[in-house]
């Protein structure tokens, strides 16, 4: 890859978002278009099972129980969509993809805290 | 646009953002800054054009016929490709002049037409070259899942078609893609972001056609 691609993609790189890791509980504030004008903010929150890709092409994806039903949803890391991302919990895991949070839940789907 | 066009070079595909917040597919072209090398006009050579040059290339490499066209041009250097793009009117141009995406105000926005060489691919079977659909991997099928199937009729017409689409050599052709949008230029790199893919690989050169 050439590195005037490198430096065509630090335009749009976003140096404003907490860092944070698989195993952390985040809230993403992302922005999404409601009909043709309406705008507005929505908030996703648990726990990040994935962070892959470099670049403009990052991304990452976050897990959570909603209404006993398990939801996954993937964001661009670098989208301006997202407002901002707090980082709630810090959680302490062995591996980089958590796929294994997807065969449990309740209490084995516990992630220990980072401290 | 004075001039049709530039001559650039495809450096690679990356992925941006657009206003909207939407992601983009963008192809990476260096385009210009292109010196014009000789001017054509109607009197002389029938039709009126500009030879542009792109990617300086030493005289000590140039063998001496193409020492003396850039010489006459006035350069000190030559180039590693030249190009010829009409024009309108040969008389607002000189030899010697750059060319680059500032002076010709490329802006985000317009569509562009590209033209590259493809990929080579050797010689392709029909599944990869026309698009054939693959025949049965099982059911007693024996030997034939990627062959082209059959090639014609029957005693009627007793041959095969001119122009059958059969196996043979696919890619390292020029390619011409047509009203790309320009995503973002970047003037004080010489870059030009257009939306999808452009043919050929990175390093390859590529024309680049104002509309």
């Amino acid at each position: 890859m050439f590195p005037l691609i490198q430096e065509v993609e630090k335009r749009y790189l976003r140096k404003d978002l907490p860092d944070f890791r698989p195993g952390d509980t985040v809230r993403v504030h992302y922005r999404i278009q409601e009909g043709d004008e309406k705008e507005r903010v929505q908030v996703f929150e648990g726990v990040v099972i994935r962070k892959r890709g470099g670049g403009t092409g990052a991304t990452f994806t976050v897990r959570k129980i909603s209404f006993g039903i398990g939801v996954e949803r993937t964001f661009p890391l670098h989208s301006p969509r997202i407002e901002k991302i707090e980082v709630v919990k810090r959680g302490k895991v062995r591996r980089a993809r958590l796929y294994y949070l997807r065969g449990r839940y309740g209490k084995a789907a516990r992630i220990k805290e980072r401290l | 646009m004075m001039v049709e066009g530039l001559i650039g070079r495809k450096l690679g595909m990356t992925r941006i953002f657009n206003e909207a917040g939407e992601v983009v597919p963008v192809t990476v072209l260096e385009v210009g800054p292109c010196t014009v090398v000789q001017v054509k006009s109607v009197e002389t050579d029938g039709y009126n054009a500009v030879q542009l040059g792109f990617m300086p290339k030493k005289l000590t490499k140039l063998n001496k016929p193409m020492r003396g066209h850039f010489l006459r041009a006035g350069l000190d250097h030559g180039f590693y490709i030249l190009r010829e793009f009409r024009v309108e009117d040969p008389s607002q141009f000189k030899p010697g002049q750059v060319l680059t995406l500032e002076s010709l105000g490329v802006e985000k926005g317009i569509k562009v037409d590209v033209t590259g060489k493809s990929k080579g691919r050797g010689f392709t079977g029909a599944i990869k070259r026309w698009g054939f659909s693959r025949q049965p991997m099982s059911h007693g099928a024996k030997q034939v899942h990627r062959k082209p199937g059959s090639s014609g009729a029957s005693t009627f017409p007793g041959r095969v078609i001119k122009g059958k689409k059969m196996p043979g050599h696919y890619g390292n052709e020029t390619v011409t893609v047509k009203n790309l949008l320009v995503a973002e230029v970047i003037p004080e790199k010489n870059l030009l972001l257009v939306k999808g893919a452009v043919p050929g690989w990175p390093t390859g050169w590529v024309m680049v056609y104002f509309k």
